[in-house]
């Protein structure tokens, strides 16, 4: 089984700013590889660099013959001026039958939203249903943009629960970029750090102790690496507390070069 | 049966004769194409483009005229020219607001300028700038309604990309689609519309024609085709009320076609919330 898609000493230059520099990786099929990184790290560039939306200006980019991504931009607004039920949104660009349709609303969770107006949809509903139109085109990877900003922990664990669902019902590997560490990590095969270059990469575990990762994120006393203890320490099926504990990570600058 | 066909062809013959019917079928064929352009300008929030398309193609008459070449194949060009300018300047970031008043503006200026160095020309001029379409031809109908063809065309068959693509690039972009070469079919289709509006509606009012029926069909609809199809009514309704206001009070016939599309868009602000539901 050869790589979805990956990268070869990728470089990219933007307006004369290297942003990322030298990185190499490949996701199997399968796997749920989670792209971890502060903010301007280049996460958001390197996931465009593989969709061949940024040209590389070293290295190169590699996709296998035919491979189908389901892409869940980072964020996406659906303009008051458009008028757009789920529904209508669901057959962009493919049209698809209501059946077809139906079924996948059922599996994110959202049986009754597809009369629904996109722009009145909350936050975890808007991040399903773009979930939800990603599945339908049935593909080899999803590669999901920080899925979950703008969602309280609950809904944030709760989107990752799904993914880890969808995975294992439909073998579709996961990319992903986030800068949140603790639930992430714990859904995670394997943690890449990214910091305009790989910092450290590993499982959860071995990245969570790594001297690089503690160094990019500052974590060497307290804050999220307790928090990320914390959940992966416990088992992942039930409902997760966090909404309980102090948040430390999540400086919103949605900005990436 | 072909005493029938005789009949109806005449029929139609002398309906055409008719100065206002031949308005009414040029304002309702143009709203053809602007309901579903202006709804695109719309959602992408190109008012101004649209602005700066329609003021170009003064530049296009005056050069037309000077020249001796088809009205309508000068203001294509220019219209084209000014929407390439546009659309580059955006894709290098340019604040848009800025750029586009100071194109818009300045396309507008150097068009009367240079219609001034025409001889005989200047008595014209509001006509270009207000339409005229009282005055259409059978010629002008076939190309008001030949141009609106070819915009619904082009715009049916990208549909779902151009959609796609007016949602989020980068979605468009994973889908396989191309966005730099829809956003090229909205500018042709914009300079298309441009160049045989003009004598319609006039250079000032063709903006207008783009987006108030567009933003009147907002609130009452559920979807974007049924937003487009809506549009297409409302300005189609608008063109015949507008007419039948200037029959009745010698009105100007363009001005009163944009106050007709006007009035029905506050009503569907007051009235219409379809989509807020």
């Amino acid at each position: 089984m050869g790589a979805l898609i990956g990268a070869e000493r990728l470089s990219v230059t933007l307006e004369a700013q290297p942003v990322l520099t030298d990185v190499s990786l490949s996701v199997q099929p399968g796997e749920i590889v989670t792209i971890l990184g502060p903010n301007g790290s280049g996460k958001s560039t390197l996931l465009r660099a593989l969709l061949g939306i940024v040209p590389a200006s070293g290295g190169r980019v590699t996709q296998r013959p035919g491979l189908v991504v389901g892409y869940v931009p980072q964020r996406l607004a659906v303009d008051r001026t458009m008028p757009m039920t789920v529904r209508r949104f669901l057959s962009l660009p493919r049209r698809v039958g209501d059946a077809e349709a139906a079924a996948a609303l059922i599996r994110v969770g959202l049986p009754e939203v597809a009369g629904r107006q996109m722009a009145d949809l909350s936050g975890g509903q808007f991040q399903r249903v773009l979930l939800a139109r990603a599945l339908l085109s049935e593909p080899d990877i999803l590669i999901l943009d920080e899925p979950t900003q703008g969602l309280d922990q609950p809904g944030e664990a709760a989107f990752y629960r799904l993914i880890e669902e969808v995975r294992r019902e439909t073998g579709v590997a996961v990319l992903m970029v986030s800068h949140d560490l603790h639930v992430v990590m714990a859904a995670s095969d394997r943690v890449i750090c990214l910091n305009g270059h790989i910092c450290c990469e590993g499982t959860p575990r071995v990245v969570s102790t790594a001297p690089e990762y503690r160094a990019l994120f500052g974590l060497g006393t307290q804050g999220a690496l307790a928090l990320y203890q914390h959940v992966h320490d416990h088992s992942h099926d039930g409902g997760h507390d966090h909404a309980y504990h102090d948040h430390h990570h999540h400086d919103h600058d949605h900005h990436h070069a | 049966m072909p005493i029938t066909i005789i009949t109806t062809t005449t029929m139609i013959t002398t309906m055409l004769d008719d100065f206002l019917i031949r308005a009414a079928l040029a304002g309702v064929g143009l709203s053809l194409a602007t309901g579903p352009l202006g709804s695109f300008v719309v959602w992408r929030r190109m008012a101004y483009f649209g602005d700066a398309t329609s003021h170009a193609a003064i530049l296009g008459v005056a050069l037309a005229l000077a020249t001796d070449l088809p009205v309508t194949f000068g203001t294509l060009v220019v219209a084209l020219a000014m929407a390439f300018i546009v659309a580059t300047l955006a894709a290098r970031g340019w604040a848009m607001d800025t750029t586009l008043g100071v194109l818009a503006h300045s396309a507008l200026a150097f068009g009367l300028v240079a219609v001034s160095f025409v001889p005989g020309a200047r008595t014209d001029l509001s006509a270009w700038l207000f339409g005229d379409i009282l005055a259409v031809t059978r010629g002008d109908l076939a190309l008001v309604w030949g141009g609106a063809a070819v915009v619904l065309g082009l715009l049916v068959w990208r549909w779902q990309a151009l959609l796609t693509s007016t949602l989020n690039e980068d979605l468009a972009h994973a889908s396989g689609l191309n966005p730099a070469r829809e956003r090229l079919v909205l500018t042709l289709a914009l300079a298309v519309v441009v160049a045989v509006a003009i004598k319609v509606v006039g250079a000032l009012l063709i903006a207008a024609m783009l987006i108030i029926p567009a933003a009147a069909a907002r609130g009452l609809a559920r979807t974007p085709e049924a937003m487009a199809a809506i549009a297409v009514v409302i300005g189609a309704g608008s063109a015949i009320a507008g007419l039948q206001l200037s029959l009745w009070q010698d009105t100007p016939a363009g001005p009163s076609i944009i106050a007709a599309a006007a009035v029905l868009f506050a009503l569907s602000a007051m009235f219409g919330r379809v989509g807020r539901r």
